[in-house]
């Protein structure tokens, strides 16, 4: 143990227990606060370079991450019972909206996904990304686990009627991370490894069947989408600049600010979607590296969070929150890589644009919630 | 039974619940190893190959075109040189909507509307990645208006290119050539690669002969670009690895042309059209290219409308027209002291022998008679006389008395009838008539036979004879050599633009004339300076500080029926005889040969010899030594003491003296 000076240690001790103490207070996660913070941070930095050096993109970038934490920091005062109790209701409300902007997608003959409130403009698929979890949890709190065939169905629809709405706006992506949101709480809440199994085999099947009686274009999209590199100026172009990036980054990348894939606009989408090829570029895989322990910190810590909740509802919808975290990590990590067919999915918490970032930010609130309310059982 | 009814139980949920918790954690962990791994594969095994692929993408490959090499007279001063312009370049695979761009740029302003598809049919002639100058020195206004719009022209750029300029306008137009875009049958002819960023190619002239050398060697350099295919200004260290190659400056040529002497030749002609040439007897060197009227060569490299090519080439007066090199005229009577010189080397007359001129000259063996062409009775004239009055009769009868093979083998090496080899395209050859030529030329045998009239005609340079004004120069020269001959030549050193080093080319001679001694020669040059003295140009050279020696000539423009005499205010201007003046001087010691056509001047001496003097004067006057200037008397305008001062003026030679004293 070094000591510079008798004072100093007991200082630091009172200062951080004094953090301790405001965080307590304010039902917040200490770690999971920092990690969240410092991929935050990490990721200001990256989007002032990849945006071609505008402040005014980081600036709205940052007022969305201030939203996004004034939501956590609400969401995590309320009570695991209120969440509870408002759960069927709010997944009611978004069932509404959706239809709502459905309906005006059909009347303006247009993809429709905002909702304008004159003061700011919400997609109601991100109401969902919350809210089926919550219902899903809220129909499985009281149910023996694992769920039985009825409850599987009802949960199916609980899922499948938001996520067919968002889809029909259309919003693929989004609808895809609702899914993958319900089905991973009904994997944690016990769903047999046979059942999933036999959905991967029915699905493999019903491709094969469904295959012959594709359109010409129809089969060509879903080849690209494998293959993109079969169109480099359309579809692969994407994919092909921004591995592009990545690779000529090398270890140590060429420098902030000094991508030239980046900085010289080859990389389409550099400051939303694919922003973590600029990463690659510039900070190189040192700093891909950095930012993927980061995030599997927070993964980590999310995870051991929801473990040590005490009961079904709180555990199934904090898993489900934090396993969804990292299917968005992976999902946006493996597309900008090679790894995954491109689809729209943002870098969360790093990319810019769209309410996802308010949306995650207040599913951390709600975990956070979860955990700080739990009873002290014993001593 | 009770498994109907399932009873919740919290401790199996929750040991579910963390066995799953931690196969979740393993999944998480194996595939962020699986992303590492393929983040490494990117980073690190394959990382050359994709900072091959970034680097390609940035950095464009542009050339730097060569400085053209500059054109410059004898005494070194500018005729061609380069200043840098701006003009429209287009790359048409960068361009989304090629029509509806060009409409734009045309709406602009920026294209002329009739020129249109000249420029489809440029860009169509290059490949999708090739850049295509569309339009050539915008002016500053041009630019200005570009700048606002360009946002709406993806593809299109202003460049900064250098452009050809040419200090003296129409100044020596038709030897030096000029520069103009690169059109689709030169692309046909030329290393595409080599030219890739230069919009300009020599087309006549000087320019287009020495194109090769003039070119020079294009250099090239990386730019930034960014996805649009734009460059973009430097960003720090992304510039760092950018590869230059400088260019290679084109040769500098040092034309054999003098300055002084073209303005002072341009000028003299006041507006006529003609030719001058005037050569360096001992060198072949062309001193004065003219061709009258030229045109600017500026508005080619500017980009020339269709409308100003079309008015170029439907004048009148044909500018673009080379009258030095492609006019085709008799020689008039400036045949007459090569066909003297021919009688004195075949001895079918002597210096001294005279013949009667009673006016006319019946053809032997004919019943056709010949006139003296300006009328009028010589009397009793000698070879010395016969030139200097330009005596027709006398030469109607030397050119029969020689006939057509001789004259043909002694002319043929004076460059009748053949190129003279200048180092410039477009030449002519004129016709130097011969039995054998005449035989092919009608298919008619008694049309192709040769007649007498035809050895006639020969005599005043008439008939089936033809020449250009360059090759009358050269004659001119060889007289003033005494039958030397050399080839004519534009360049006559190379300057290296790196080293400054210059090379000398040197002279090429050419067979000399057979036959003749140096007294013959003498002879002919007398009788030459008679001309000046008290011949038919007496008038021109009584005020030079330097001995002159010519000979005038009318070549007719039409015929005039047997029995008619031409009478020149009749005659519509465009119809009148063609004015020709051959001289040399200084005549004891010749440094320069002049040949002068002025069409449609009417006599020789009204209208092409004051235009010899003028080139003369600006050539010779700075080059005679100042003490040999002041001594040399003004010669008497008085023809009785004519030939007394021809002989002092030249110091003679011991050999002419006897000869000189016997003269008339």
């Amino acid at each position: 143990m070094i000591r510079i000076t008798p004072g100093s240690d007991s200082t630091a001790r009172r200062t951080l227990s004094g953090a301790a103490r405001v965080l307590l207070a304010l039902q917040l996660d200490g770690p999971l606060l920092v990690g969240l913070s410092l991929v935050a941070i990490y990721g200001l930095i990256v989007l002032y370079s990849a945006s071609g050096q505008d402040w005014g993109t980081v600036l709205r970038a940052a007022a969305r991450l201030a939203i996004g934490t004034v939501a956590m920091l609400g969401l995590a005062q309320v009570r695991p019972q209120q969440l509870r109790a408002a759960a069927p209701w709010l997944w009611g409300l978004g069932l509404v909206l959706l239809i709502v902007v459905d309906a005006m997608g059909v009347i303006g003959k247009g993809a429709q996904r905002w909702l304008d409130l004159g003061v700011i403009r919400f997609q109601p698929s991100e109401i969902m990304k919350l809210a089926v979890p919550m219902f899903g949890a809220w129909y499985l709190r009281e149910r023996p686990l694992p769920p039985t065939i009825p409850d599987l169905a009802v949960l199916a629809s609980i899922i499948l009627v938001p996520a067919g709405l968002t889809a029909l706006q259309p919003d693929l992506g989004t609808a895809v991370l609702i899914t993958i949101g319900g089905v991973l709480l009904v994997v944690m809440a016990g769903l047999s490894i046979w059942f999933m199994l036999g959905a991967v085999a029915i699905g493999g099947v019903g491709a094969w069947f469904v295959w012959p009686l594709l359109h010409d274009y129809q089969r060509n999209r879903v080849l690209t989408l494998l293959d993109p590199e079969s169109d480099p100026l359309g579809a692969g172009y994407h994919i092909i600049q921004s591995q592009i990036a990545i690779g000529s980054g090398g270890l140590f990348g060429k420098g902030w600010l000094n991508g030239s894939q980046s900085q010289l606009e080859y990389l389409p989408e550099r400051h939303t979607d694919f922003i973590f090829a600029v990463i690659g570029e510039e900070f190189g895989l040192l700093g891909l590296t950095v930012l993927l322990l980061l995030y599997l910190f927070v993964v980590g810590r999310a995870l051991y969070l929801a473990s040590q909740t005490q009961d079904t509802f709180a555990r199934l919808l904090a898993s489900s929150l934090a396993l969804t975290f990292f299917v968005y990590i992976f999902i946006n990590t493996g597309m900008v890589s090679g790894l995954l067919p491109v689809v729209g999915v943002p870098l969360p918490l790093v990319s810019y644009g769209g309410t996802s970032m308010v949306t995650l930010l207040a599913g951390f609130g709600i975990l956070m919630a979860l955990y700080s309310h739990r009873k002290l059982i014993g001593s | 039974m009770a498994g109907a009814v399932r009873i919740k139980d919290l401790y199996k949920e929750l040991r579910m619940f963390l066995r799953r918790s931690v196969v979740a954690a393993a999944i998480i962990l194996a595939l962020s190893l699986l992303l590492i791994g393929r983040l490494v594969l990117l980073q690190i095994v394959r990382y050359d190959y994709y900072t091959e692929l970034a680097q390609g993408n940035r950095a464009r490959l542009e050339p730097i075109p060569a400085n053209r090499g500059l054109i410059l007279d004898r005494n070194g001063a500018v005729l061609a040189e380069n200043q840098p312009s701006y003009q429209l370049e287009l790359v048409r695979e960068q361009v989304p909507d090629l029509e509806q761009t060009l409409k734009a740029l045309s709406s602009l302003d920026l294209i002329p509307a009739d020129e249109l598809d000249d420029v489809r049919r440029l860009i169509r002639s290059h490949r999708g990645f090739e850049t295509v100058p569309i339009r050539l020195r915008l002016t500053e206004e041009q630019i200005a208006r570009f700048a606002v719009y360009r946002n709406q022209f993806p593809g299109v750029e202003i460049q900064a290119r250098s452009t050809r300029f040419y200090p003296h306008g129409a100044l020596a137009v038709h030897a030096l050539g000029y520069v103009g875009s690169i059109s689709e049958s030169d692309l046909g002819q030329i290393d595409r690669a080599a030219y890739v960023g230069t919009s300009l190619i020599g087309k006549l002239g000087v320019e287009a002969a020495r194109e090769s050398q003039l070119h020079g060697r294009n250099g090239f350099q990386e730019i930034l670009v960014n996805a649009q295919g734009r460059s973009v200004n430097n960003q720090g260290v992304l510039g760092r690895a950018l590869r230059r190659q400088p260019p290679t400056a084109g040769t500098d040529l040092i034309l054999s042309l003098d300055l002084p002497a073209q303005e002072a030749a341009e000028k003299a002609f006041m507006g006529r059209r003609g030719a001058a040439i005037a050569l360096d007897p001992h060198t072949g060197d062309v001193l004065v290219m003219a061709s009258m009227p030229g045109f600017d060569p500026g508005i080619f490299g500017r980009g020339i409308t269709r409308n100003e090519y079309r008015e170029l080439e439907s004048n009148i007066d044909l500018p673009l027209f080379n009258r030095a090199l492609r006019g085709i005229y008799p020689p008039g009577s400036t045949v007459k002291p090569v066909l003297g010189m021919a009688g004195l080397a075949y001895g079918v007359v002597t210096a001294e022998e005279t013949h009667f001129c009673p006016g006319t000259y019946h053809v032997p063996n004919t019943n056709r008679i010949a006139r003296e062409g300006k009328g009028g009775v010589h009397g009793a004239v000698d070879l010395r006389t016969a030139i200097a009055k330009s005596c027709d009769v006398y030469f109607y009868g030397l050119a029969y008395q020689l006939g057509p093979d001789r004259i043909h083998e002694f002319l043929a090496p004076f460059g009748f009838g053949k190129l003279t080899g200048i180092d410039i395209a477009g030449e002519r050859t004129g016709l130097l008539p011969s039995r054998e030529w005449k035989k092919q030329r009608f298919k008619n045998p008694s049309d192709g036979a040769w007649y007498p009239g035809d050895s006639v005609n020969f005599g005043i340079g008439q008939g089936f004879m033809s020449v250009t004004p360059m090759q009358m120069a050269q004659v001119t020269a060889v007289l003033a050599a005494q039958g030397a001959v050399f080839q004519p030549r534009l360049v006559s050193a190379v300057r290296d633009p790196g080293t400054g080093k210059t090379t000398q080319i040197e002279p090429v001679p050419l067979p000399r004339v057979k036959g003749g001694t140096p007294e013959q020669w003498q002879v002919i040059m007398e009788g030459m300076r008679g001309t000046m003295i008290r011949g038919t140009a007496k008038a021109i050279a009584t005020t030079a500080e330097y001995t002159m020696a010519g000979k005038t000539g009318t070549a007719q423009a039409f015929s005039v029926a047997q029995n008619s005499r031409y009478v020149e205010r009749n005659v519509d201007e465009r119809l009148r005889d063609h004015s020709w003046f051959i001289a040399f001087a200084p005549a004891e010691a010749p440094q320069i040969a002049v040949a002068v056509l002025v069409e449609n001047g009417g006599f020789g001496a009204s209208a092409a010899a004051p235009i010899a003097r003028q080139i003369m004067d600006a050539y010779l006057l700075p080059r005679l030594p100042k003490a040999a200037v002041a001594p040399t008397p003004t010669p008497t305008p008085t023809p009785a003491s004519a030939t007394a001062t021809a002989t002092a003026t030249a110091p003679p030679p011991a050999t002419q003296k006897p000869a000189e004293g016997t003269a008339r």
